[in-house]
């Protein structure tokens, strides 16, 4: 709002404004579901239960986009630009490329990363009929398989696809709300999305037990082309203001055994003026006037 | 008949119960990672290839007993979390959830602190704080508190201002009302111009062009046109030393630092004591057989320095050392100075003898 040339003349207009404008801790990331100039019925319905998972945080464009992403991005940065979205899922098909998705996230409205994965199966929302979760339920998200941890392309596919479904950032949550899960399985060079709905059964102790039931779409995707980030852009992404570092509190020390010490500076204190218990037995006589000795109080170190 | 039947499908039932009931651990080789700010686990154990390999209904089973240990795992950490009842007693349980660990890349960059506009900048000079202004006035001739500026507001609406005094001093023939609408114009266009102009510096710290080519509609800023001259000055052969001034312009400001340690000279025809001492040391150094350098104390000299830079590096602050560190960084590097300059007049004589030599013939 700041480096505006031209000021916002009315609240409104500045409200929005102030929503884009480059923050310390920011939105929510907005995603943008594109089809392509050829997209076919799987990769429509592909795009309309992710639009269905995503829902207050996603943008479904109806209408057909011909352009490819991997081409040419400026199509795809003009419309994160007038949106302000930063995530996109585009989907397309052709001979070469059958049931393309292309799953991409933007730095300041220029593209970072881009990956392009083939669909080899797809069960729909509506295919299933099972009782669904509400609509916004914060997914948990769990990925199995070390080939996410050893591959570089699936590491960037890992951090994308936890951009992609992470949902708002919450402080706390309603346990008994944990209700839908994705759970990625990357075996043999093929990516299985699940996604089930999750049912707590009384157990023995306080954790409940966990059953699961088939929800939701799931997916069988291979990886294909990709367009990563270099380095040093993807580090500059990464990069938090100092502002957001929690701070760390000085004079705090723990020891082996758990116990926090802090040390806390005192004047000097005149140990014969010291407020103690009172023993009576030992209570001066106004007959007394020799040194009292009220008590010597130990010196306690404070403890945690 | 139908007792036994009874009986087992209370047995079935209980067997179901006991079921149910079964432990909530799950045996897995290599631990989980979670980041619960995330409602995040990662499973680096290889899944069973050989039963996901065929598609169908064995491969889905296969899928969602691995998704239902991973997600039991998951619960069973958050249920370690710190709950609390939401909404007083009685409202639901609600976990607090840590900060998201998970490194992910920001949607835009973060904010750059933008430097002062010329106000801010005169007011932390002179410690100027900022007041803070009441909404409503009171306004005397409606008798009650009105806003500030807008609809309604206190002095009465000034498009409707009947009265316009001629001050003194002013032409009486002049338009009282066309003055007034002139001079708001000319407020309302500077200020935009002064607006205008801390965004355009704003804009330049932000960028911080260095070698920025001059406007081409040429206005420049003062400061730029000293910058450029100084820049075309200096490129030079003899680095500006020999450029003719304009008659007014000021004489360059002798360099920072004595114009650094090599290009200092000494006057030609200065001190001769000094210069025929300076000779004599020269041959005697040529002359003795004992090395100019000792090698062995100055190797020790540089170890002793390498070592303080390493101690210096990790972090110990240099009062700790006090008066003795410090005496000794400073005869290290004095001794390491002299070290150094007895070579280079090692070197020099070699070019002063000869020198020597063409000034005695000429």
């Amino acid at each position: 709002l700041i480096y505006c040339y031209r000021k916002p003349k009315t609240k409104r207009a500045k409200r929005f404004l102030e929503k884009r404008e480059p923050k310390l801790k920011e939105n929510t990331k907005n995603a943008m579901l594109i089809k392509g100039g050829n997209a076919n019925l799987t990769v429509t319905e592909v795009l309309k239960d992710i639009y269905a998972v995503k829902k207050p945080f996603a943008v479904l464009y109806k209408k057909k986009n011909i352009t490819r992403p991997f081409e040419d991005q400026t199509s795809l940065e003009f419309f994160s630009k007038k949106s302000d979205c930063s995530l996109f899922l585009f989907g397309s098909h052709n001979k070469k490329r059958p049931n393309n998705l292309i799953i991409g996230r933007m730095f300041d409205y220029h593209v970072l990363d881009m990956i392009e994965l083939g669909i080899e199966k797809f069960v729909s929302l509506k295919d299933v009929k099972n009782s669904k979760c509400p609509e916004g339920t914060k997914p948990m998200l769990i990925f199995a398989g070390d080939m996410f941890d050893v591959n570089e392309e699936y590491r960037r596919l890992k951090s994308l696809l936890i951009d992609f479904f992470r949902g708002p950032s919450v402080p706390s949550i309603r346990l008994a709300g944990l209700e839908y899960v994705l759970h990625f399985t990357a075996v043999e060079g093929k990516i299985y999305m699940r996604s089930y709905k999750v049912l707590l059964k009384k157990s023995g102790c306080k954790i409940p037990r966990i059953e699961l039931e088939e929800m939701g779409p799931s997916l069988d995707l291979v990886m294909r082309r990709t367009h990563l980030a270099s380095d040093d852009l993807y580090k500059l992404s990464l990069k938090q203001p100092k502002a957001l570092k929690p701070k760390k509190k000085k004079n705090i020390s723990h020891d082996v055994f758990g116990t926090t010490y802090g040390r806390i500076h005192m004047q000097k204190q005149d140990l014969g003026k010291l407020q103690t218990r009172k023993m009576k037995g030992l209570k001066k006589r106004p007959a007394e006037k020799s040194a009292e000795d009220g008590g010597v109080s130990p010196k306690k170190s404070k403890s945690a | 008949m139908a007792a036994v039947r009874v009986e087992e499908v209370l047995a079935a039932a209980e067997e179901q119960e006991a079921e149910k009931r079964r432990s909530v651990t799950v045996e897995k080789e290599l631990e989980l990672e979670f980041d619960l700010g995330n409602l995040l686990a990662l499973d680096r154990n290889p899944p069973p290839a050989a039963g996901l390999r065929g598609a169908g209904p064995r491969r889905e089973a296969l899928l969602r007993a691995l998704a239902r240990d991973n997600t039991q795992l998951l619960v069973a950490r958050l249920w370690e979390l710190p709950a609390e009842r939401a909404g007083g007693p009685g409202g639901p349980l609600a976990a607090r959830l840590p900060e998201p660990a998970f490194r992910l890349p920001r949607e835009k960059p973060p904010p750059r602190p933008r430097p002062p506009t010329r106000w801010e900048q005169f007011a932390r000079l002179k410690g100027i704080r900022r007041r803070k202004r009441t909404s409503l006035v009171w306004d005397e001739q409606a008798r009650e508190w009105r806003r500030r500026w807008g609809y309604r507001r206190a002095g009465g609406d000034p498009a409707r201002a009947w009265l316009a005094e001629v001050p003194e001093g002013a032409d009486p023939q002049e338009d009282q009302f066309a003055r007034l609408r002139r001079e708001k114009r000319e407020r309302v266009a500077r200020n935009e111009l002064n607006r205008l102009r801390n965004l355009a510096r704003a804009h330049r710290a932000g960028t911080a062009v260095p070698a920025a080519p001059l406007h081409p509609t040429g206005h420049q800023s003062r400061e730029e046109l000293a910058r450029v001259t100084r820049v075309a000055r200096v490129s030079t052969a003899s680095l500006g030393r020999f450029q003719p001034r304009l008659p007014k312009e000021p004489a360059e400001p002798p360099s920072r630092g004595g114009g650094g340690r090599k290009r200092r000279f000494e006057p030609l025809l200065g001190n001769l004591a000094a210069e025929r001492s300076r000779q004599l040391e020269l041959l005697r150094d040529m002359g003795s057989k004992k090395p100019v350098l000792d090698i062995t104390r100055a190797v020790n000299k540089q170890l002793r320095q390498e070592e303080a830079e390493a101690a210096a590096a990790k972090g110990k602050k240099q009062s700790q050392r006090g008066k003795r560190g410090r005496r000794q960084q400073r005869a290290g590097r004095s001794s390491k100075k002299s070290g150094a300059r007895r070579q280079q007049q090692q070197q020099r004589p070699a070019g002063g003898g000869t020198g020597g030599s063409r000034k005695k013939k000429a």
